[in-house]
């Protein structure tokens, strides 16, 4: 642990710096449950989910389609209701943890506005919250910093490639500074160089922020690197299957995925997905 | 690259064009040698076919005249009359044209005042839409002197009344396509403002609005032309003092076939510039936000 030193002091800086109230969880579910009332009878999309997401924990979800993962991101955006169960955000409900604009959502494609630049889909979210001129441009020039994209800011979305877009949307989503991160598959259409491009950089950035992140997936090898911890979750009805820790150095090389413990925490995902399988089957 | 492109778009056009005047003046001909062969016979003179040819193109007033004939008048009447006379085509047009652009101008905020209302309120949407579709069966030739005589009445006359023809005419267009436009915007494109707390004018303003400009456009081309339509139509019922719509009227009166065909003309002439300006002014705005230069929508 001799190395990670370091980074303890530097997230003990963040953690002291005024403004930024130590709480408990940031996300606290119990018995949640969210049924959809379809022409073809209900659907449970989430069933009996317990989760405790800590503050600063990298968290990924991973399952089959139709295992409810998103769903389950968008109850804790205020996205969907649930239909039962508990839930809150920052020790709030979802409803007033997005009223107070706790988190920042990325979603799968990209969806930035067509006819705005890069810099100005950034200040969207600023000029929403009613963020002053000036600072908006200060924030937007930190954040395109921050996903290297500081020489694009006058481009519009077309003259970037999906996975430079796909960087500016999340650098839309940290402009405003929220704590919490909900990304939704936001790799899932990029190829695989890209990828491991962009999951290098998303961890640098989560290491240089201190903000709690929940990652929706895919990919077992995705998840395992990202994450402090691992949520597998299964289909019909979506229910969380096993919750895997990831014990890896916050400082992970991408070469990291052919170490022995990297491949046992695989194994392990993978294991956990077939279980949730063979009760569908 | 582009110039080849240009040529390639130019060549066809020219070809129609060529292929109309071709077969306008075979009709010009066919229509008009009834007349001039009864002329011959009164006169008991001999004809060849050249004289024939020829004397249909040249009548005073032809059944079809011919696209000279045609061209001659409009030159007579805008280049060599001065704008002030009654008898200049440029004077007429202004009347119509300026109808034409007040009554665009009413419809298209007219439309999409009630584009909003229905996109914002399910009350309106059930209740005004109908009532929409339903002024459009009405033919805008038995509603026109109404509104005409009704205001008439009321003291309102001149430019106002026939306006408000193009107004009932092009608001249509309005409504249909900025109802469609605003409701664009994909679920997840809303749901990024839902995560910011966006008020409900935020989400029109920033998001609805600039998605819903590409199809207030295409509307605008089919309003602006059709706007013309209602200028002079609500010029026909008014004892035809001025505008387009009068020389038609008039020319009808007195058989001049020849004025009739160049007020025509230029109507024509007149709603495909005023088309055309509605296009330029898509391409700068939709160029301004960002669209790809290769992939215009004209």
């Amino acid at each position: 642990m001799g190395f990670d030193g370091g980074l303890e002091l530097e997230r003990q800086d963040t953690i002291d710096a005024p403004g930024r109230p130590m709480t408990g969880p940031v996300v606290d579910a119990s018995g949640l449950c969210l049924t959809f009332q379809t022409g073809d009878g209900p659907v449970h999309a989430l069933s009996d989910v317990d989760l405790r997401i800590g503050k600063g924990e990298f968290v990924s979800f991973i399952g089959p389609s139709g295992c409810g993962k998103t769903t389950l991101l968008r109850v804790i955006a205020d996205l969907e209701k649930p239909t039962g169960g508990s839930i809150t955000v920052n020790g709030v409900s979802p409803e007033e943890a997005r009223l107070n604009r706790a988190y920042g959502y990325v979603f799968q494609s990209a969806s930035l506005y067509p006819w705005r630049t890069i810099e100005r889909n950034i200040a969207l979210p600023l000029e929403i919250m009613g963020v002053s001129k000036s600072e908006r441009a200060a924030r937007i020039e930190r954040v395109l910093d921050l996903v290297d994209l500081s020489s694009f800011g006058k481009k519009f979305p077309w003259q970037l490639s999906g996975g430079m877009q796909q960087r500016a949307s999340i650098a839309r989503a940290l402009s405003f500074d929220a704590d919490l991160l909900l990304m939704d598959e936001p790799f899932g259409a990029l190829d695989e160089i890209v990828r491991d491009h962009l999951n290098e950089q998303l961890l640098t950035l989560w290491k240089r922020t201190d903000k709690t992140i929940c990652f929706v997936t895919h990919s077992i090898p995705e998840a395992v690197y990202l994450s402090t911890r691992i949520v597998v979750m299964s289909p019909r009805p979506g229910r969380v299957t096993e919750i895997i820790d990831c014990p890896l150095p916050r400082d992970r090389p991408l070469d990291i995925r052919e170490t022995p413990d990297f491949l046992e925490i695989a194994h392990r995902v993978r294991e956990g997905l077939r279980a949730g399988h063979s009760y569908d089957e | 690259m582009t110039a080849t492109r240009k040529r390639d778009r130019i060549l066809p056009v020219c070809v129609v064009v060529a292929a109309i005047i071709a077969i306008w003046y075979g009709f010009t001909v066919y229509l008009n040698a009834p007349w001039q062969l009864d002329v011959y016979e009164k006169a008991g003179r001999d004809w060849t076919i050249t004289d024939l040819v020829r004397d249909t193109m040249a009548q005073d007033r032809p059944v079809l005249p011919a696209a000279h004939q045609v061209f001659q008048e409009i030159w007579a009447t805008t280049v060599e009359k001065r704008i002030t006379s009654k008898r200049s085509l440029i004077y007429h047009g202004w009347i119509t044209l300026s109808a034409t652009l007040l009554g665009f101008l009413f419809g298209t905020v007219l439309g999409i005042v009630l584009a909003v209302s229905i996109v914002y309120s399910t009350a309106l949407d059930k209740s005004l839409m109908p009532w929409i579709i339903t002024s459009q069966t009405i033919p805008i030739l038995a509603i026109a002197p109404m509104v005409i005589v009704v205001l008439n009445a009321v003291g309102l006359s001149g430019v106002l009344p026939k306006a408000l023809i193009s107004t009932y005419l092009s608001f249509f267009p309005i409504v249909v396509g900025m109802v469609k436009g605003l409701r664009s915007p994909s679920a997840i494109e809303l749901d990024l403002m839902r995560t910011y707390n966006a008020s409900r004018f935020q989400t029109f303003w920033k998001l609805r609005w600039p998605r819903s400009i590409p199809f207030l456009f295409t509307s605008m081309k089919v309003a602006v032309a059709i706007s013309l339509v209602g200028a002079i139509v609500g010029e026909l019922p008014t004892g035809a003092v001025a505008g387009l719509g009068a020389r038609l009227l008039a020319g009808s009166y007195y058989g001049q076939t020849i004025q009739i065909w160049s007020a025509l003309l230029s109507a024509a002439a007149l709603a495909a510039i005023l088309v055309m300006l509605v296009g330029l002014a898509q391409t700068i705005v939709l160029r301004s936000m960002g669209q790809r230069p290769e992939g215009g929508t004209t």
